[in-house]
């Protein structure tokens, strides 16, 4: 099948176009989310922090917007800021136009006031969707995807049967020359001696370890008991005993590729192949992560069932549990129940996500993009100041 | 018959793929080995089945790796589940007790 994108002026591929109104604080997301639903043909991130950060935790918060502002599914940024916050609005535009797309910028007190800025947010954000329009799509590679693995809401199933089926197409994804990023690092604890052995040097198993290491830390800092929300509650009713049982099933939805480097949260991976980036596992903030590290689309499998989207990157829904399907088929895209139930193999499914994958770049839509699913979350690391 | 299924040779336990009453025979299949048992407990879609004794403090294995400790002796059978298995990870509730004394 002949893959079709966009071309972006700094080489990278898109497989959507959208103009993307994003706000710079969380002052913002009115004005923002309201100019977005005026104009058709945008989508909109809106987000709690931008103010009050300090350090690292406002450096990642930059990092995070410039990542989704620079991603290839985006054609154009309209970027809304207040005027007084922390994260000044002209460095995130900076930071989002030296991919060389276009980026415009409306500072709400400059304006003078939301009813001001939302006029004249309409006019460029109709304007940035008509430029959008123009563009076309054309034949690209397998290799200029980047994909990112993500589990949610998993239960026994996911183990065995979704996520398996998911690591063949990681799999078939790096080997064609592309990119493909695992992360959720609290649920690599249990299961971090396995993914040490496929790192590429020790530098990058000592790196698995340590991250592991940073995150199980904190839970015992906290002096807690993990289980108390790892595996959660919808886990535990699946059949998921232990964090050890949830991360040896959650490492198989990438594949069995060598580990090339660790990423922090948000940061691009430095180069092709099976990355892992260091996320926390709150589905919503990890999905933000990788897309925000340059992930084009998303797999996503789950046992319980789970509507999650992405503004900018369509997710892929895959559940291992056949009953899950059958309930919740409004949000699921691939039933690898038939796993569970002896109908196919891991492969035959796998191959079945690969096909839907290929028609998804082609600009099918996912469940979740239908159903308007755009969930955005940063994840934070200090307090608010 | 119902089926579970074993993920390593390893494993002393195995997962329901589908619900499994109380007394329920159950066929084990481990890699061309096979052997029957009963069930000593209902076991839910997806929760896990002792297919060898397991004694108190001994590990858990699933996947041919370690998921966890027996908090109790565990029989062939046996529904295994947070009732009878602790992780071994993350456990900041232990380290808290032992700083209380």
């Amino acid at each position: 099948m002949t893959l079709w994108g966009y071309i972006r002026p700094d080489g990278s591929v898109g497989i959507r176009n959208h103009v993307l109104v994003i706000s710079s604080v969380v002052c913002a997301n009115e004005v923002t989310s309201s100019i977005s639903n005026s104009v058709p043909g945008t989508v909109y991130v809106v987000h709690n922090e931008g103010c009050g950060q300090l350090g690292i935790d406002y450096e990642q918060t930059l990092r995070t917007l410039i990542g989704f502002g620079r991603n290839p599914n985006v054609a154009s940024v309209l970027v809304i800021g207040l005027g007084c916050e922390k994260l000044d609005p002209r460095v995130l535009a900076d930071g989002i136009s030296s991919s060389g797309k276009r980026v415009e910028v409306l500072v709400i007190q400059e304006e003078g006031g939301t009813i001001k800025a939302k006029e004249k947010g309409i006019k460029i954000a109709e304007e940035l969707v008509s430029e959008a329009y123009k563009m076309k799509r054309e034949p690209i590679d397998l290799s200029s995807i980047v994909l990112a693995l993500e589990c949610g809401g998993s239960d026994a199933t996911s183990g065995i049967a979704a996520n398996p089926a998911m690591g063949f197409v990681s799999d078939y994804v790096v080997k064609a020359g592309g990119t493909s990023i695992l992360s959720e690092t609290p649920e690599f604890i249990g299961a971090e001696h396995i993914l040490a052995k496929r790192a590429i040097s020790e530098e990058v198993a000592r790196k698995v370890f340590e991250i592991v290491e940073r995150a199980e830390k904190s839970a015992l800092a906290m002096g807690v008991d993990l289980r108390g929300t790892q595996p959660t509650r919808g886990n535990i009713e699946g059949g998921i005993t232990t964090i050890e049982e949830k991360s040896l099933g959650c490492i198989y939805k990438a594949g069995k590729s060598p580990i090339q480097g660790v990423v922090e949260y948000a940061e691009p991976p430095k180069g092709k192949g099976l990355w892992i980036m260091d996320t926390p596992g709150h589905d919503v903030q990890s999905i933000t992560g990788m897309v925000a590290g340059g992930a084009q689309v998303v797999l996503f499998s789950t046992g319980r069932g789970t509507p999650v989207g992405c503004p900018i990157a369509p997710v892929i829904k895959i559940t291992g549990n056949p009953m899950t399907y059958e309930k919740m088929r409004d949000n699921i895209d691939i039933n690898a129940g038939t796993i569970i139930l002896g109908l196919e193999t891991i492969e035959d499914v796998g191959l079945r996500i690969l096909e839907e994958l290929f028609l998804v770049i082609n600009g099918k839509m996912t469940k979740a993009e239908a159903l308007g699913h755009r969930e955005f979350a940063i994840t934070r690391i200090g307090p608010t100041m | 018959m119902k089926k579970v299924i074993v993920m390593s040779e390893l494993d002393n336990v195995a997962t329901a793929l589908e619900s499994i009453d109380l007394g329920e025979g159950i066929s084990v299949d481990i890699f061309g080995r096979g052997w029957e048992l009963k069930a000593k407990a209902p076991i839910p879609f997806g929760h896990k089945i002792a297919i060898r004794p397991i004694k108190k403090g001994e590990n858990v294995i699933k996947y041919g790796e370690v998921i966890g400790v027996a908090t109790e002796d565990i029989d062939i059978g046996d529904w295994v589940h947070v009732h009878n298995v602790a992780s071994l990870r993350g456990r900041g509730d232990l380290i808290e007790k032992e700083r209380r004394g």
